[in-house]
């Protein structure tokens, strides 16, 4: 069971502000989708390998070499917060 | 003009008018639309159809107009994916599925609306309002593509793209009485699609017919050097396309007519596989005993790389951004803003199940799962050529009958989620209709054997008329 510390704690780690009365709507929602999720304990899985993906494809590699790539101008036309060619954002402490 | 027409029709059109009367034409359509289909119109469709009038074109797709969900990078066309935390975001650079595309000659007409960041099954969830079914326009398309297969049902684009990570694809073609696949993992380009949940997402096309599907394939498929899980199978789409199932044999996997099922689903999807069999083919029923976990398995992983893949967003270089004294608030209430309800609960449950004390619990072992539902697939597909099932248990719903209850819109994927899980093809196809709304019938197969899903897919529509069916609503 998710607690109301709990949801405070993953709403910090994933960097989303939830107000007090977010935070209860948010516990109860996850903990049904929670308990539903729990019926995998019920599967033996102890030497059953991780998929992580499908493709059978490992350590895709291309020589070091600089490769053509958008313009520092461009990039930065989808904000309004830049200067000297940087995105600008407020101090981070 | 005729409203719905084929990929061959439309060339014929262009070869006796012009390309730009074409898209002209569709654009007049989307201009009286009453679904909600597109979230952006390109002002530069009209030119873009003139230039190929004037300049020729040999490529397959001269001029043939296509619209592209909200997820996949045009340049010069804002690619909202639904949300307001890319409100004026305009991509530099086109996804390889796109470069593809207008090398081919096709125009794009528009970016259609979805669920936000491809997160639900209805389209209800974006952030421009919910898209309509053509075939009833007070319930939903399905989603996450629901735009785009809403537009193809609406005669609003001949094709459309969308993007498949547990049934997006296929889902709403299901609701809305279209053909979806959901290619092979690997067998599209990635590059340049928000990420949702990269391994198990694969771009995937909607269109009115079979043959419309494989037409697209043939241009969009193959290796791209930006993906780095992208395949190179060398598979040619239109080839398969053959009448004929003389020989085939089809499995029918118990547990996708589970619990829940609609009589007239379960009656329609018996009555195709009987047709298959008067055609020549043969069936049996197979067992594939973990597809009950595949659901839960399905959204652990999902979210948990959601909730990597969505770090991204916030606010720094792109989109929507909300002031703050200092970097972390400024970036947890842009957040907090930008992202609407079912995106933040996805994050912040990904987030749980990676976090520290419940990553092997959650996300380890949905990993192991993953496996033995991959294991099913494997076994089944061994012993015959294909498997059939419903795509979606029912058919659509009303706009806001689920929205409320997260679980009850996630059980709504049981049958489409555990193939991305496994990463094999499979395709949607129109299969009957109950009160009116359309019955998808869902064909798997075996990873790169588009082929025999296609053939499959071709001779059930040669040999039945549900594909020609026209939402009256929209005529």
């Amino acid at each position: 069971m998710i607690t109301k510390e709990d949801v405070e704690h993953i709403g910090w780690l994933a960097r989303i502000e939830i107000n007090e009365q977010e935070t209860v709507e948010y516990m109860e929602k996850l903990n049904s989708v929670l308990e539903y999720f729990g019926q995998i304990d019920e599967l033996p899985t102890e030497d059953v390998a991780p998929t992580y993906h499908v493709a059978e494809i490992y350590n895709v590699f291309r020589e070091d070499m600089v490769e053509e790539c958008l313009p520092q101008e461009i990039v930065l036309t989808n904000t309004e917060h830049k200067q000297d060619g940087a995105f600008r954002v407020p101090k981070i402490g | 003009m005729a409203k719905w027409m084929s990929v061959a029709q439309i060339k014929e059109k262009i070869g006796e008018s012009s390309a730009e009367e074409v898209t002209a034409s569709y654009l007049e359509v989307i201009g009286k639309s009453k679904i909600n289909g597109y979230v952006t119109v390109s002002d530069k469709a009209l030119e873009q159809a003139k230039k190929i009038d004037v300049e020729g074109h040999d490529g397959p797709l001269a001029g043939v107009p296509i619209a592209i969900k909200d997820n996949i990078s045009v340049v010069g066309l804002p690619n909202s994916c639904g949300s307001k935390i890319l409100e004026g975001y305009v991509p530099p650079f086109n996804a390889h599925v796109i470069e593809k595309l207008l090398a081919a000659g096709a125009v794009v007409l528009g970016k259609t609306n979805m669920d936000e960041f491809a997160m639900g099954s209805s389209t209800e969830t974006s952030h421009f309002g919910p898209t309509a079914n053509p075939w009833d326009l007070e319930r939903v398309p399905g989603g996450s593509s629901g735009g785009s297969a809403a537009v193809v049902a609406a005669g609003e684009a001949p094709f459309a793209l969308g993007s498949d990570t547990g049934g997006s694809v296929r889902c709403p073609a299901a609701f809305c009485g279209v053909v979806g696949l959901k290619p092979t993992y690997g067998a599209v380009s990635r590059y340049g699609v928000v990420a949702y949940a990269n391994s198990l997402e694969q771009v995937g096309p909607l269109a009115n017919n079979v043959e419309d599907i494989a037409v697209l394939m043939d241009v969009i498929a193959g290796y791209d050097r930006k993906d780095s899980t992208s395949i190179d199978s060398k598979t040619e789409y239109r080839k398969a396309l053959v009448d004929d199932v003389k020989g085939l044999k089809i499995g029918i996997p118990q547990e996708f007519f589970g619990e829940g099922i609609h009589p007239d689903v379960e009656k329609a999807v018996w009555n195709a596989i009987h047709k298959y069999e008067s055609l020549g083919a043969t069936w049996k029923e197979v067992s594939m005993p973990n597809i009950k976990y595949a659901l839960a398995s399905y959204y652990i992983i999902a979210m948990s790389e959601a909730s990597s893949n969505l770090a991204r967003f916030d606010g720094t270089r792109y989109g929507f951004r909300e002031s703050g004294e200092n970097w972390h608030t400024m970036v947890s209430k842009t957040r907090a803003e930008g992202f609407g309800t079912e995106v933040k609960r996805r994050i912040l449950l990904g987030t749980y199940a990676l976090s520290a004390g419940y990553h092997d619990k959650y996300y380890l072992k949905a990993l192991k799962v993953r496996t033995l539902v991959k294991q099913d697939f494997d076994k089944a597909l061994s012993a015959v050529d294909l498997l059939m099932a419903p795509t979606m248990p029912n058919p659509a719903f009303r706009i806001g009958e689920k929205i409320e209850d997260p679980l009850t819109l996630y059980l709504s994927d049981v049958n489409t989620c555990p193939i991305n899980l496994a990463g094999v093809p499979s395709i949607s196809v129109p299969c009957g209709f109950t009160d009116g709304l359309p019955i998808g019938l869902q064909i798997m197969g075996k990873p790169f054997d588009e082929p025999t899903v296609l053939r499959a897919a071709y001779t059930f529509e040669q040999n039945t008329d549900y594909h020609i069916k026209r939402p009256p609503e929209v005529a």
